[in-house]
This record gives C-alpha cells, sequence and structure tokens, in this order.
C-alpha cells in the first residue's frame, strides 16, 4: 500500500562507496538526506578485492580527500597494509596502495555515516524515482513509502538485476548474496533512461590455514607509511602490517582451465554482459594469452581477525568442482579449502553520455548518479562520482553553478569526462594512461590542486585550508631560493659532487640548477646549502619535484593552457545543431547525442572532425555578437 | 599543437609574379627576426613601427634563400587582429615553398583551410554578415584537405606510417602496462631496449621527412600525361626530362607497376606524370596498349604531352590519338628531329590547341624550347594544380618534424635517466602526430593496445 513516509532535501539510493561519500558531503553541506541501502550491514562493503587505492586509483583517492571526502580517512583508520607502487619510476606514477581490513573498513565508515548530523541511513529497496515536468521529487520503496525529495542521487553499484553465476549455477542476487535491486531498472526504463548491461567477476576467498605460505614469496608492507588523507601525519597512522603471498599458476592450472573452458558461462554463452578487459578472469588470461605459462597470483588477507584471504588474479566463473582443481594446482595451494566460491556478476548499468559532466541526468532534473551504476568499476572509481554528484545535487538545491573538475585539474575530472563524453561499453576503469597532464596530476600534489575548491564548495575547514596556504607560500619561498642561490666550484662543493658522480663546476651555478641534475636531489645537496632552512617534509617534496622536472612541467603546464581555451568556450544548453548548415550529418548526430557543454567537450566527441570544430566556433561568435 | 602561430602562401602558386608568406600569430615577429636579415644592419624586426615595409634577405643558417620584401603589421591593426608579418618574394615556386619551411622550422604551424579568415573573424575581425561565408568555406576546404591528404598519400607511405606508429604505441603500452600493473611487468633498465626499437623508428622518420621535401610523400603537381604511339619516343623523353633536372623518380616497392608515377620538377614547375609504367612498357608491348592505355591517363591528365615520332607520316593510329586528346592543354613534340622530317606539322596545328615544338630527344636538342613553352603556359595560368594538395603536404611535412623531435626527445629523457614514464609522454606525441598524416586520431588506441597485448588484471 502506498503512503507517504516523510521529506528530505536528497535522497542517495545505495551505501557503497559511491553512496556514502555522495550522503556525507550532503549532509556535511548541511542538506537533510536520507541513504537507502538492501542492508544496514553492507555500509561501503568491499565485495571485491580487499584494498584501497594503486596505480591512479590511489590518485583518485588523494583527491577525494584533497575535496573532501572520506575514502582517505577511512582507509588510513583501517588499512593492514601499506605500499607506494612505482616508487622507482617519476612522481606522476607514484601510486599508493593499502590493503583493507575489510571489517574494519564497512564499519569505521558506518559510524561515520551514522554519526553525520542531517544523515539518516536507512534499509529498504527503492523501486520507483518520481518525476513531475522531467523534474524528480522523490522516490517510492518497495514496502510503498513515498520520500520526496528536491534532489535524488542513484548509487547503486552492482545491484540493479545482479544475477551472480559460477559454472551452470546463477542467482539473482547482488554480490555476497546480498539481495538484488530487482525493480529499479524497470522506472528507470520507463523515463526513458538507456540501460546497458555489465559483467565483473571476483576470485574465491579461502581458509587460510588450508595455505602453505613457506613455498610462496612474501609481500611486506613499506617501512615509510604514507597516509591517503592529507588530514594525517605517518605517526599518527602507524601500526603493525600484514603481509601479502605471491604465487604462481602453471602449465597444469591452465591445462584444467583449458579442458573445462566449455563449462565456463562466459564461453558457453551464459553471460551477456560485457566485461572488463583489465581485470580478466584466469580463463581469459589462458585463453587471450596462450603464451604465457605462468601468472601471478597474489595471496590477500581479507581482514585481521578473519582467516579468509582473497586469491588475487584468479577470478573465475567455472564451476565449483573445475574451481576446486585449479586453485589446488598452484604451488601452496594444494590442499586449499574454498571458503566462497568465485563468480561472474551481471548487472544494470547507464549508458553515461546520457549525464551533464555535474552527473545530473540531461533530460530529468534532479536526477543525479554516481558509480558502478554508471558505467565504472572500482571503488575509488564509485567514491569520486559519488563525491560529485553530491556535491552537484547540493549545488544544484543551493542555485550555483556545478563544480565541474577539468582534465587537467585531476584524474576526477579525467574520469567523468570520459564517462560522459566517451560512450564506454565495459566497465570503465582509471589508469594513469587516461590522464593527458598527468605530471601536473601527481598524487603528491593533490590538496595543492584540490583543495581550494573543496574550501569554497564547503567540505574543507578553515584550519585545512589556511596550513594549505601557508604551505603554498613555503614551496614558492623555497624554490625562488633555490633559484637565485649561486655557488661557486668551492673543494666542499666539487667533493660533494665527486662523490655523487657529478660533473665538477666551472662556473657558478644556482642550487636549482644543481638539483636537475639526474644524480643529485634537493637532500643531496643539502651540505653545501649554507643559508637551508629546516622544512616540512611535504614541502621538500614538492620543491624537489617542481624543481627537478621543471622542464617537463613547463611544457605541460603549455599544453594546458591550450587546452583550457577550447574548455572554457561554452556552447549554450538549447543549441540546434541542426540548424547550423555547414555541419556533417555524422557530427550533427554525436553532438545531438553527447550535448557538450563546452568547444573542448565536444573535440573530444569521437566522429566530430576539426573542421566541425571551426563551425561551430564560429557559429558561437556569430551568437555572441 | 606546438604553437598558434600559422604561416601559408598566400598567394596562388601558379602566378610567379611575386608570392607572399603570410605568419599570423605571436611568434610572427620573433620568428621573422630569426630568418630575416634587414639591408640595414642595425634594424632590429621585433622594434620596427607596425605597417612598415623592410627589404633583406630571407637567410636559412647564413644561406641567402631569397631577396625579399618584409612587411610587419603589429596587432590588433591586422586581418587577424593578431601580429601579422608578410614575406614578398619573387623566387617562384620553389623558393617560396623553402621560406615557408624555414618559417614553419623556427616554429609557425601551416594554417588549416580558411584558418587566417577564420581567426578573422574571431578576433572580431570581419563582419558577421561574413560569417555564412566562413563557414562555407571551411568546411568545404576542409572536406577537400581531408580528401585529398588521405588520396593523396601514396599507399606506401601510408603503411610505413602505420607500422612506425604501431611500433611506437606498442612500447608505450608495454611502458603503461607495467606502470598500472608494477607487479605484473617489469620496465627497470627499459631504456636501453627501447632505443634499440627508437633509433629504426626516428631514421625512417628522417628518411620520410627527406623524401616529403621532393614531394615523394604526396602524389602532387599538374597531373601530365605522355602519350603517343609506341616507339614514338616517350620513354626516351621521359628519361631526359627526369635526368636532367633534380628529378625525383619514385619506384616504390609495393606499388604495382599500373599506378607507377613519377614527380618531376621542370624549373620549378610541378609535374607528375601519371602512368610511366604504361609509357615504359610500351617499347615491349605492342600496338594496342598505344591507344588504350592512352585514353585512361588523357581523362586523367591536366596536360598532355603528345610525343610524334617527326621522321614518319601521321597515320590512322596518331589521329585516334588526336581525336582523344582534342580539347585538353597539349604540347606536341615531334621527336626524332635529328632524322629527316617527314611530317606536316599543319593537320597537328588544326586539331590541336598547343604549342608544336620539334625536339630530339636522343640528342636532347629542342628541349629549352619546349620547356619555354612549359612555363609560359603555367605562368600565363592555362595550367593550374591545386595547391592545396601541396599545402597538405607542408601539414604532413610538419607533423613528421614534430614525430621527430619528440623522439629526439624520448632519447633525451633516456640518456638523463629520467623514469621510465616519461619516456611515453613523448612517444605518444609523436604517435600522435604520425597520426595526423594519415588522418587517425588518438581515441582509444592506447587503452585497446594495453588491453591486446598484455594481460593485466587482479
Amino acid at each position: 500500500m502506498a503512503y507517504f513516509e516523510d521529506t528530505y532535501d536528497i535522497v542517495v539510493v545505495g551505501a557503497g562507496h559511491a553512496g556514502c561519500e555522495a550522503s556525507l558531503a550532503c549532509a556535511r553541506l548541511g542538506f537533510e538526506t536520507i541513504c537507502f541501502t538492501v542492508s544496514m550491514d553492507s555500509v561501503a562493503l568491499m565485495p571485491c578485492n580487499p584494498n584501497i587505492g594503486g596505480s591512479s586509483k590511489g590518485h583518485l583517492v588523494k583527491e577525494i580527500d584533497a575535496l573532501g571526502g572520506e575514502m582517505g580517512k577511512n582507509i588510513d583508520k583501517t588499512y593492514i597494509q601499506s605500499k607506494m607502487l612505482n616508487e622507482s619510476k617519476g612522481p606522476a606514477v607514484h601510486s599508493l596502495r593499502a590493503q583493507a581490513d575489510k571489517q574494519e573498513y564497512t564499519r569505521e565508515m558506518r559510524k561515520t555515516m551514522e554519526n553525520t548530523e542531517h544523515l539518516t541511513l536507512k534499509q529498504a529497496e527503492v523501486v520507483e524515482i518520481l518525476t513531475e515536468d522531467g523534474k524528480v521529487t522523490g522516490v517510492k520503496t518497495f514496502s510503498g513509502a513515498t520520500y520526496h525529495a528536491k534532489a535524488v542521487i542513484l548509487c547503486t553499484g552492482t545491484y540493479l538485476k545482479a544475477r551472480c553465476i559460477y559454472g551452470d549455477v546463477s542467482n539473482y542476487t547482488g554480490p555476497n548474496g546480498l539481495s538484488a535491486a530487482n525493480h529499479l531498472t524497470d522506472s528507470l526504463k520507463a523515463l526513458g533512461i538507456e540501460m546497458y548491461r555489465f559483467k565483473t567477476g571476483t576470485p574465491a576467498r579461502v581458509d587460510k590455514r588450508s595455505i602453505d605460505f613457506s613455498v610462496m614469496e612474501e609481500q611486506k608492507g613499506d617501512e615509510k607509511i604514507v597516509p591517503f588523507s592529507f588530514t594525517n601525519r605517518p605517526e599518527d597512522i602507524k601500526r603493525e602490517q600484514i603481509s601479502c603471498w605471491l604465487t604462481y599458476t602453471n602449465e597444469r592450472t591452465h591445462e584444467i582451465i583449458r579442458n573445462n573452458i566449455d563449462r565456463s558461462p562466459l564461453y558457453s554463452g551464459m553471460i551477456e554482459g560485457t566485461g572488463p578487459r583489465y581485470c580478466p578472469s584466469v580463463e581469459d588470461k589462458i585463453m587471450k594469452f596462450p603464451d604465457k605459462n605462468r601468472h601471478q597470483v597474489f595471496i590477500e588477507p581479507e581482514g585481521e581477525y578473519t582467516n579468509e584471504m582473497y586469491v588475487g588474479g584468479m577470478s573465475s566463473s567455472m564451476p565449483e568442482d573445475v574451481q576446486y582443481e585449479m586453485y589446488r594446482s598452484v604451488r601452496g595451494m594444494e590442499n586449499v579449502k574454498i571458503t566462497r566460491n568465485a563468480y561472474a556478476i551481471e548487472y544494470d548499468c547507464i549508458n553515461a553520455t546520457q549525464l551533464k559532466p555535474s552527473l545530473e541526468f540531461k533530460q530529468i532534473e534532479g536526477l543525479f548518479s554516481g558509480g558502478q551504476f554508471n558505467g565504472s568499476s572500482g571503488y575509488e572509481e564509485a567514491a569520486a562520482q559519488g563525491l560529485m554528484a553530491g556535491i552537484n545535487a547540493v549545488r544544484k538545491l543551493q542555485g550555483k553553478d556545478p563544480v565541474i573538475l577539468e582534465r587537467s585539474d585531476g584524474y576526477i575530472g579525467v574520469l567523468i569526462d570520459d564517462l560522459v563524453t566517451k560512450e564506454t561499453h565495459e566497465p570503465y576503469r582509471m589508469m594513469t594512461s587516461r590522464a593527458e597532464y598527468r605530471l601536473l596530476l601527481r598524487q603528491d600534489n593533490a590538496d595543492l590542486r584540490l583543495t581550494e575548491i573543496g574550501y569554497e564548495i564547503g567540505l574543507i575547514e578553515q584550519e585545512r585550508y589556511d596550513y594549505l596556504n601557508w604551505k603554498k607560500e613555503a614551496i614558492q619561498k623555497e624554490q625562488e631560493r633555490l633559484e637565485t642561490t649561486h655557488i661557486g666550484g668551492k673543494k666542499e662543493v666539487q667533493e660533494l659532487l665527486e662523490s655523487y658522480g657529478s660533473t665538477p663546476l666551472k662556473t657558478a651555478v644556482s642550487l636549482a640548477e644543481l638539483i636537475r641534475r639526474p644524480e643529485l636531489s634537493y637532500e643531496a645537496i643539502a651540505p653545501i646549502d649554507y643559508e637551508r632552512e629546516p622544512l616540512s617534509e611535504d614541502v621538500i617534496e614538492q620543491v624537489n619535484i617542481n624543481i627537478k622536472y621543471d622542464g617537463y612541467i613547463k611544457r605541460q603546464l603549455h599544453q594546458v593552457e591550450q587546452f583550457k581555451k577550447l574548455e572554457s568556450k561554452k556552447i549554450p544548453e538549447d543549441i540546434v545543431y541542426e540548424s547550423i548548415h555547414n555541419l556533417r550529418k555524422e557530427a550533427i548526430q554525436k553532438l545531438n547525442a553527447i550535448r557538450p557543454v563546452s568547444i573542448g567537450q565536444a573535440k573530444r566527441i569521437s566522429g566530430v572532425s576539426p573542421s566541425d570544430i571551426s563551425v561551430l566556433l564560429i557559429y558561437l561568435e556569430q551568437l555572441r555578437r | 599543437m606546438k604553437t598558434d602561430t600559422i604561416a601559408a602562401i598566400a598567394t596562388a602558386m601558379t602566378n610567379s609574379g611575386i608570392g607572399i608568406i603570410r605568419i599570423s600569430g605571436e611568434r610572427a615577429i620573433p620568428i621573422i627576426k630569426e630568418i630575416f636579415r634587414p639591408r640595414n644592419a642595425k634594424k632590429d624586426m621585433e622594434m620596427v613601427e607596425s605597417y612598415t615595409a623592410h627589404y633583406g634577405f630571407i637567410e636559412d643558417q647564413g644561406e641567402v634563400i631569397d631577396e625579399c620584401i618584409v612587411l610587419v603589421m603589429r596587432a590588433p591593426a591586422t586581418y587577424t587582429k593578431e601580429d601579422v608579418v608578410e614575406i614578398d618574394s619573387h623566387g617562384g615556386v620553389i623558393v617560396m615553398r623553402k621560406i615557408l619551411e624555414l618559417v614553419l622550422r623556427h616554429g609557425a604551424r601551416p594554417a588549416e583551410p580558411g584558418e587566417f579568415t577564420k581567426r578573422a573573424f574571431l578576433n572580431g575581425r570581419i563582419d558577421l554578415s561574413q560569417a555564412e561565408a566562413v563557414m562555407d568555406l571551411i568546411s568545404a576546404k576542409n572536406e577537400f584537405a581531408m580528401e585529398s591528404s588521405l588520396k593523396q598519400l601514396r599507399g606506401s607511405v601510408k603503411k610505413k606510417i602505420e607500422k612506425l606508429r604501431k611500433d611506437i604505441i606498442h612500447q608505450v603500452a608495454f611502458i603503461e602496462s607495467a606502470l598500472d600493473d608494477p607487479e605484473h611487468y617489469s620496465v627497470d633498465g627499459y631504456g636501453e631496449e627501447l632505443l634499440k626499437v627508437l633509433r629504426p623508428v626516428e631514421k625512417e622518420v628522417s628518411r620520410l621527412i627527406e623524401s616529403s621535401s621532393d614531394g615523394k610523400i604526396l602524389k602532387e603537381g599538374i597531373k601530365t600525361a605522355i602519350v603517343g604511339k609506341p616507339n614514338a619516343g616517350k620513354s626516351s623523353l621521359l628519361n631526359v626530362m627526369v635526368g636532367e633536372e633534380r628529378a625525383i623518380v619514385t619506384e616504390i616497392a609495393g606499388t604495382t607497376r599500373d599506378t607507377l608515377e613519377e614527380s618531376i620538377y621542370i624549373h620549378g614547375i610541378p609535374l607528375q606524370i601519371i602512368d610511366t609504367a604504361g609509357i615504359r612498357d610500351t617499347e615491349d608491348i605492342v600496338e594496342k596498349i598505344g591507344v588504350n592505355k592512352a585514353k585512361d591517363a588523357v581523362d586523367e591528365a591536366d596536360l598532355v604531352l603528345y610525343v610524334i615520332d617527326g621522321s614518319k607520316e601521321l597515320d590512322e593510329n596518331d589521329r585516334e590519338i588526336m581525336e582523344l586528346v582534342q580539347g585538353k592543354k597539349v604540347i606536341t613534340l615531334l621527336n626524332k628531329s635529328d632524322l629527316e622530317k617527314q611530317i606536316l606539322t599543319s593537320e597537328i596545328e588544326q586539331k590541336l590547341n598547343g604549342p608544336v615544338i620539334s625536339i630530339s630527344a636522343k640528342e636532347e636538342t629542342g628541349i629549352d624550347e619546349f620547356y619555354d613553352a612549359l612555363k609560359e603556359m603555367f605562368f600565363e595560368g592555362q595550367l593550374e594544380f591545386n595547391d592545396e594538395i601541396y599545402i597538405t603536404n607542408m601539414r604532413h611535412k610538419t607533423a613528421l618534424m614534430n614525430a621527430k623531435e619528440s623522439l629526439e626527445q624520448v632519447v633525451i629523457s633516456i640518456e638523463n635517466q629520467m623514469p621510465e614514464d616519461f619516456y611515453s609522454i613523448d612517444l605518444m606525441n609523436a604517435y600522435e602526430e604520425l597520426g595526423f598524416i594519415i588522418g587517425e586520431s588518438l581515441e582509444e588506441d592506447l587503452v585497446n593496445e594495453i588491453f591486446r597485448e598484455f594481460c593485466m588484471g587482479k
């Protein structure tokens, strides 16, 4: 029976990584927010890998934190191992990754959610989006209750019409056996929203006691801890770390898979959804890369107080008996006991080109969405979108312009721009190669790039903002000092250079020039930098990077300048492309489908040519006059 | 997009009187300072007043290319509302090209079709009523440029560029895979290996740059058919034309003999000889080819060189050919003037519109008269070829040079022991530049390559 339940400012559907960030952002900005979840016990659930961060995903988490999101703080509280990936590479690709205690992660996030003012967490399945005249007015739950709201944020993750599959077993459930959301899709379709069906998968979990770690390689965490959150200092979060373990598949494993490939639902055609290429099942790896005679398998703890281990690298949807056989063929896993089977999961999501860069639906005012629902994959990608959807839902209610991060502002900008501009046909994963200005978008400078924006939005407290400004100034001063302090070929200097295998000085040079030499660094020249004053580590890091990679950074800054010129040329929302007769047909069709907000975005649409862009520019200039 | 200063030859290239090279953008004046030596050595081109003309020399590394007049116009009172420099040269097509190339080397990029006008409009110079016309111009010209860019690109060049791009993207994909999934792939010490791959790539790009100066990349020039009966001396004529000039004969492996074409410059006039294979083959293959082959060639041609054996009388075949070439621009060459003349020129003059010249390909006499006739037709504007094609070629060359620069930058990064992720930045630039030539953009290439070639995943 339908009845009226309550009124909120904002409804968030789903309490996964996107839903949590969205809810927290809305509530913290003072808007009454209700967040629906299918299970109160599965808030910020990590149904797949037990870690946060990693290449480019670590960047996202840092950016979320810099804007005032929660993910970084939450993983800092609950990590059991921390590692900086790519340390030997350039600073742009240093990536932080932490193993999480999954239970703790969930518990801490739930605690934060439950204790946030203006936020209500509620267990119920949302089955209908209510609209009036193309404007969202609220939602209806399975029990018939109606919740009025001015904005609704969809963060349904992998739950929409979810179906878990392994072998010939298939269940209409969400991840981890949680109940799926089977009704909302129909309501969305009735609103004219185009749906896709995607697929992803997860490996088995196994009993720690059944594994022989003595034949595996131990993977320890880093000695030096780098927190995800800029609000934490390394010493604040230092703790005992737990190891992961490395082993390999072998010919025997591959043979088992090959012999049973006809029983894989992926290959038998039982699974229709489009899967991601970057996180293939082990059967995909074997079939697509027959030349590789082994693949890595990472055994990762699911938490501190559980014996369950995650078998990284062996995601599968093979039947249960084959799973046993193949896992047991791996060295150190000969007697392994599976606690949860590997499975593939299919779910409904949207074609994200239906969204504006603010993550609001173009056709339905006040309806926003974030996370896997938008066709992305990964906890971090989800959280980033959730945060932005939350922020922009609030901005909408405040009557302010949306906050749109550009591709040159951060990975979040790249992520959302890709999703809403380029139609993706598989779950979208962040990668550093997708960021064209990655030298500028480093994990170490996310605060310098974004915290000011977070402050303007209202998610960053004054104290943090004051620190940021102090830090900026300190960096600039120190750089200037190093550029203008010159040093000659004194004996002490030459000796130091020699000890680093560096060419001795013939004429005086600036200290900055010395730092730029590949074999030297800010630290290295400390003994000959007589006027140096002690500075905090985060300042030193920036100074060193800015000076060392100066040439490259300047080149990218120049590219960004060019890029911004086109981004700042906005296209009016009511533009009628058909009336511009010099546009090619294909371009008109594509432009109508995406309805880009700027010339820059239009340029990134495949099928729009440079001459179409010229024509558009001239048309806009005509309008302007 | 390295710079936003654009340059182009502003006058039609058929007209040899005076040619103007126009440069617009913030680098316009610095560039002219770099390449122009004013007669008055004390003059600083960056300091001269707006709307002033200066006499002097365009020089490339101390070598004088041309004597010319340079016009400096400062923003905003110019056509584009940007700094504009015009170089007036009298040097003809070849010299103008050289100057333009020099300008491009110094940091301008070739203007897109209609770009000066586009800038003029966008910068508020020209009237609203002209906007439609500008758009028409841009879309029409771009369509042509895009089409011609691909059509004119030689098949083998396209293949070469595709191969180069493939080599490059594979390396980038490997580096990126390793960065994205460092636990699966390692790029430690990868620089050395990359150098081995890059050296041949760089060499090939350099070779393409060289050949683009010779017009080997694009089939450009006045489409010219050499027709005549077997044994009239077409082949010998071609050899004379090819041999005498710094001509470029391109026999690119992989092209079928049927499509073999040669580009020749005769006193700076670019000729694209159609179906040279046909010409050469006629010596072996008998009668029938003469007319049939000629028919196709003539249809396509802007200029016909009709070779007749002057030591024989006209016969049925000759009359057939003459019928074929009627209405075309024709230069009739009475070959074998070293032998006794048998032919009556009156019939030819009656039927064909164009000069009739006696030559001996064997003795190489009469060739100068032939060239003079050719020049006359060209410079009087009777013969035209599309300069869009030439500009396309320039764009290709610029893209190649940019690609080369990016590759060199990679080498520098390797030598300076920069971390591996720096390599892929410049490698991607090179990849993108090469893509401009074959009309392929970046899109999702890299991501696709990563997934196709490297096994990623948790």
